[in-house]
């Protein structure tokens, strides 16, 4: 438990000549293909793991340009019409003094998003480079990156529910903004890039090393 | 620690109340807002339609699935599983595909983070007009919590194991 040195005396399912079923954790033969209990696919380590991982991590990083250029929210009243990004919208929010609010949107659309591209981003290079250190820390990473993820999708949802309820005719309108659907689709790519990150493959560049 | 079958018959009984309970939250109005005269309700599904417009509209599908068809598809394949094994009975033909489905579509479940989204929301217009919570959004969060409570007691292992030992 939490030791951090090299573990002797354990050895992996796949040292003993077994593969662990990721989504049920039946343990078969390594030759087996498909699990006998969940009928799930069977892979002692995935090697195409970090070209899916790189894939839609680049993807996830391209939608979140536009996702951040363009507005978010098209609001309209009987004087003006206003148009609102992510950080504006923020930015609105401090002005308003709803402080813990604005942190909380903060957090899920920009510094969840950027601290996930860099954290994969770490532990895809990490690996490549079959580096040792801090592996229980980088397993800890994946945990959170992967557990993180999904709350980025407040601001989506805050947008899906202004635009339904803000439809006063005249007075005022809230419309969704392009920037919705490129935020959307940068989160959903990066959730698939930190699912496709394969974890054990962080404990073999330790036992490369031996 | 609860014991094994009790466990299973707790868990049971929250899914189902949680499966209802989201039933009621896409049927009832979820939210109203007045201004100046003009009153506007909006239900989940209205929440959902609101990128309806030409190019956002995957985001719609996207957004239906996320806070209303994977929650009730994760419920009902659990209560197709776990069914029978509260009753000591054999499990149903394909009770493992089953929960193999609802385990892989957790992290696509976000109806915690929608009830999150609609605090966020409400925060935003409650300074420029009259919002009314209506008896779907009590539902809504009521799902949440009971889906948080579920996930808690749920040891996947276990039930793996019981689904296993009792198809042999």
């Amino acid at each position: 438990m939490g030791s951090s040195g090299p573990i002797n005396g354990l050895i992996s399912a796949r040292d003993a000549g077994l593969v662990a079923c990721q989504r049920c954790g039946q343990v078969h033969p390594l030759q087996t293909r498909y699990c006998t209990r969940c009928d799930g696919p069977l892979q002692s380590r995935d090697t195409e793991s970090l070209q899916k991982v790189w894939a839609w991590l680049i993807a996830g990083m391209i939608a979140y340009i536009p996702a951040n250029i363009y507005p978010m929210l098209l609001t309209s009243t009987l004087v003006e019409r206003s148009e609102s990004t992510i950080i504006g919208g923020v930015i609105e929010l401090f002005d308003h003094g709803s402080w813990g609010i604005a942190t909380i949107v903060f957090a899920a659309s920009v510094l969840i998003p950027v601290g996930k591209f860099i954290a994969i981003m770490y532990l895809a290079i990490s690996v490549q480079r079959q580096s040792a250190a801090n592996r229980h820390e980088r397993h800890k990473a994946y945990e959170v990156v992967e557990f993180i993820g999904r709350w980025s999708m407040i601001d989506v949802f805050v947008v899906a529910i202004l635009s339904a309820l803000v439809q006063l005719d005249t007075i005022a309108t809230v419309n969704p903004g392009i920037a919705a659907v490129s935020f959307a689709l940068s989160v959903i790519f990066t959730m698939l890039s930190a699912q496709a990150f394969d974890s054990r493959l962080i404990w073999d560049a330790d036992r490369m090393q031996q | 620690m609860t014991s094994q079958p009790a466990a299973m018959a707790q868990i049971l009984s929250l899914a189902l109340t949680a499966f209802i309970m989201m039933l009621a939250a896409i049927s009832f109005p979820f939210l109203s807002l007045d201004a100046g005269g003009l009153h506007n309700a909006t239900s989940v599904i209205d929440a959902i339609l609101a990128f309806n417009d030409g190019y956002a509209f995957p985001l719609a599908i996207a957004v239906a699935f996320f806070i209303v068809v994977i929650p009730l598809v994760r419920l009902g394949a659990l209560i197709y599983a776990l069914g029978p094994l509260v009753r000591e009975q054999k499990p149903r033909q394909g009770a493992r595909k089953a929960f193999g489905l609802a385990e892989r579509l957790r992290p696509w479940s976000m109806a915690e983070i929608f009830i999150v989204g609609v605090t966020v929301a409400l925060i935003k217009v409650a300074g420029l007009a009259a919002v009314t919570i209506g008896p779907a959004f009590w539902a809504f969060a009521g799902v949440v919590v009971i889906t948080v409570l579920k996930d808690q007691l749920i040891c996947r292992y276990s039930i793996w194991e019981a689904l296993d030992q009792s198809t042999d």
